[in-house]
């Protein structure tokens, strides 16, 4: 494997990314899933970085998992994401940054359409503004809350306090990196790196010390795919896409995995669980499993934050082992304690 | 029969080469300028040709034997402006030559499409992924074929249409001389390396010569070599460097995926850099493949928009050695009536 | 009715003539791109969801173009709508918007 040439594919994938004022919007499934990781993307935001970001109360879900389910029609998903920006225009904001992959991809491709079929948005405009009266500007730079922490990952990586290194062998932890379908796949050039090498994760790795493995399945979706998981007899076939990742990563022997989507990171750790029940098969060290981290989380971890506040605990592979390799020190018994 | 009329060559393949003795012989004071070290192009890369297994350089060797004194070539050359004077030409060189021209004939060919823009296949960043071209380089130098890590490959890949037939990189057309390459390729790697597993994947055969169909039926009867029916999706490594390919087996109907030890990708012709170059300083009009557009695809395929500057060879269109060649002395001719006003040269259409 | 120990087998080919094509022409209207595939095959290979079900976008293609949609509508529901299809196809053939015509032409 050359990493020059991955390097010469990264350049021609770059994207503007705005340096500041973010208009912020969450994912409907992350808070349930992982809590942790957008309060910990906000806390850096601010605390850290120095960045306005700002949160409107009123905001809802962009609807994708319903359309991808084929219970939301595209227009109402239209009118709905309007909405979302009506509300930041309101509050004087352009940068839009939606916190979930899912919905990147619904705005990209929403954005696309308007692009290229102009009544389309005129049709959304005016289903926006009978319904609810508002109006709403395009956003000036649409870009993914990991593209933020991409762009900042030097400054992270200057005010850390840990490494991703084994601090056993001084060795770089070995880390799968996902990003996600809908980051890049629809849209390779609205992603840093690009679809088929995507770096938005590799560089925020690479920067705070760890090595990225790639494996023959690193293409391959997590699983998730919506009606496969929400119908419990298509279920087995999520599953299964995770299996084929696992299968096929395992020989390289990664210290953890590194996620962009709600969905990826809840998937590839929760049916780990799964896999050992049915398969009576493990994937990580001494029995464990490969423990499944967000991006925010991460960056959490090299900024020294508390484990338990960035939301560890709610993790099915737990994550102690990456912890004590990493040397991040930790109170077990507050590990559940609210 | 000598005449004063000056006709200059840009680039010194197989076009360009055959085009000039044939002027030359009618008697033009032809020069041809190269801008490598030595002629022959694309040529001088290729070890064995197609269908015949003929050696490259033999055919070289009867091009050369046509640029005797008549033929003044030019190596090295580099060109920095081109100026028009009513029907003539004045070429200027970058070491300060000037020459003057009645006609120029452009034949500055095509390059190989770069591979490493087909991202999925991993060229430039997977070790075993490798292009026709560096496989023909194992052929001409002679190296015992290895992986990258020194093993004997025990299977090898062909992707057909690397670069071609493919809008997602922008090439429409179909290259025309991969499909056979890659049926050449596979012969010669079994005939080297008599255990290894060939596989063609292939969207169409495009067996368009007079003996390429026999060719395919050899390596499919003789050598075993598999073809199968369906464009690769995606390269991976796996962890000990073999390459994990993705492919559906359209016939089949099924998904398939397979490892093989070394991947070959059939790369394309693009027009050259050259092409782009000389185009733009001779207001030379592009076809929308990029290619020089001559006159009429029918009856005027020798003759561009500019009075006075031909084409021939792979600047128009991906050709084969043996079209490239007729191709040329269409040009010669071609340019001949030109100069001479003939009466075919009046011919509309 | 009489059993004569055989039985009257149903045509095995596909009976062009009779076959309905309002899908394809449908499909044609709403994304000319339906016409431009080359039956190459890319689009089943990177397929998320052919890994693991029988499901064959390119198949699918084929037979809606060819008038054979009689199982058309367990087929769609196999899609996951990943888009990988779409950044593989060489002839830019919008599979997302194939697929979400389809699924809003039998609308389930
Ligand atoms: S000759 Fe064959 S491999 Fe080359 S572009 Fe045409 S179909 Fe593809
Ligand atoms: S969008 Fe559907 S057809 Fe296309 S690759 Fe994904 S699952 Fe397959
Ligand atoms: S990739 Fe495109 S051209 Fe090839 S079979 Fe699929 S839809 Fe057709």
């Amino acid at each position: 494997m050359r990493v020059q040439g991955k390097q010469n594919i990264w350049k021609e994938y770059q994207k503007e990314i705005a340096d500041d004022k973010y208009f912020y919007v969450r994912s409907c499934v992350r808070q349930n899933f992982f809590p942790g990781s957008e309060v910990t993307f906000l806390r850096i935001l601010r605390e850290v970085l120095g960045k306005n970001i700002f949160e409107h109360p009123c905001h809802t879900t962009c609807t994708g998992i319903g359309y991808h389910g084929d219970i939301v029609p595209f227009d109402t998903l239209m009118t709905i994401v309007a909405r979302q920006f009506s509300l930041m225009t309101e509050s004087g904001f352009e940068n839009f940054v939606p916190s979930c992959i899912t919905s990147f991809g619904i705005y990209t491709e929403v954005l696309d359409t308007w692009e290229h079929f102009p009544e389309a948005e005129e049709k959304v405009r005016n289903y926006l503004k009978k319904a609810t009266g508002r109006e709403f500007k395009i956003p000036g730079n649409l870009a993914h809350a990991s593209d933020i922490i991409y762009k900042f990952r030097k400054e992270i990586a200057a005010k850390s306090k840990f490494k991703l290194i084994n601090r056993n062998t001084g060795m770089p932890l070995k880390v799968v990196e996902h990003i996600g379908c809908h980051y890049a796949k629809m849209f390779p050039d609205k992603g840093v790196g690009g679809a088929e090498y995507p770096y938005v994760l590799t560089g925020m790795v690479e920067e705070w010390g760890g090595e990225v493995i790639d494996y023959p399945e690193r293409r391959h979706c997590c699983g998730f795919g919506f009606r496969q998981y929400l119908v419990q007899a298509n279920r087995g076939y999520s599953l299964a896409c995770s299996y084929k990742k696992f299968e096929s990563m395992a020989p390289y022997k990664p210290d953890i995995i590194i996620t962009n989507c709600p969905g990826c990171p809840m998937f590839l750790d929760r049916w780990q669980y799964v896999i050992n029940e049915m398969e009576g098969k493990k994937y990580g060290e001494n029995g464990q499993g490969i423990p499944v981290f967000t991006y925010e989380e991460v960056a959490g971890l090299v900024l020294g934050y508390n484990p338990w506040d960035i939301g560890l605990q709610m993790h099915q592979i737990s994550c102690e082992p990456v912890l004590d390799k990493i040397g991040i020190p930790y109170d077990i018994e507050s590990k559940y304690k609210v | 029969m000598k005449s004063s009329k000056k006709v200059v060559t840009i680039g010194g393949g197989i076009a360009g080469m055959e085009a000039s003795s044939f002027l030359a012989a009618m008697g033009y004071d032809v020069t041809l300028l190269e801008k490598a070290g030595e002629l022959g192009g694309h040529l001088a890369k290729w070890e064995k040709l197609f269908p015949t297994m003929r050696l490259g350089k033999e055919v070289l060797n009867f091009l050369s034997q046509g640029i005797y004194e008549n033929v003044k070539v030019l190596c090295n050359a580099f060109i920095e402006r081109i100026d028009r004077e009513l029907d003539d030409f004045r070429i200027y060189l970058a070491d300060g030559k000037v020459l003057e021209a009645n006609a120029i004939l452009v034949t500055t060919g095509y390059d190989l499409f770069d591979a490493r823009k087909k991202e999925e296949y991993g060229y430039g960043i997977y070790d075993n992924v490798i292009t026709s071209a560096d496989l023909e380089e194992f052929f001409s130098s002679g190296k015992e074929i290895r992986t990258a890590s020194g093993k004997t490959p025990a299977s090898v890949g062909f992707v057909h249409c690397v670069g071609s037939r493919d809008q997602k990189i922008g090439n429409v057309y179909c290259s025309k001389v991969c499909c056979v390459t890659a049926v050449k390729q596979s012969i010669e790697l079994k005939e080297k390396l008599s255990d290894v597993k060939i596989f063609c994947f292939y969207m169409d055969m495009r067996m368009y010569g007079m003996h390429f169909e026999a060719l395919y039926k050899e390596a499919q009867e003789k050598w075993g070599v598999q073809f199968i029916r369906g464009r690769v999706s995606e390269a991976c490594e796996n962890s000990d460097g073999s390459i994990l390919v993705k492919v559906e087996d359209t016939l089949a109907g099924r998904p398939m995926r397979l490892t093989v030890d070394m991947l070959v990708l059939m790369v394309g012709f693009v027009p050259s850099e050259g092409t782009k170059k000389i185009g733009n300083m001779l207001n030379l009009e592009f076809g929308p493949n990029r290619f020089f557009k001559t006159r009429d695809q029918h009856v005027l395929t020798n003759v561009s928009n500019v009075k006075g500057v031909f084409f021939a060879g792979a600047c128009t269109a991906p050709k084969e050695i043996t079209h490239a060649i007729t191709d040329a002395r269409a040009a010669a001719s071609t340019i001949a009536s030109y100069l001479e006003q003939n009466s075919v040269e009046k011919r509309t259409i | 009715m009489i059993n004569f120990g055989y039985t009257l087998p149903s045509d095995r080919q596909i009976v062009y003539d009779k076959n309905n094509r309002e899908t394809a022409t449908f499909l044609r209207s709403k994304e000319p791109t339906f016409n431009s595939c080359i039956q190459c095959g890319t689009c089943t290979a990177t397929c998320s969801a052919a890994c693991f079900t029988d499901f064959n976008f390119r198949k699918l293609l084929l037979l809606v173009n060819r008038g054979e949609t009689f199982e058309i509508i367990q087929e769609l529901q196999k899609c996951m709508l990943c888009g990988k299809c779409l950044l593989v196809c060489p002839r830019n053939v919008n599979t997302r918007n194939i697929l979400l015509n389809l699924r809003l032409y039998y609308a389930f």
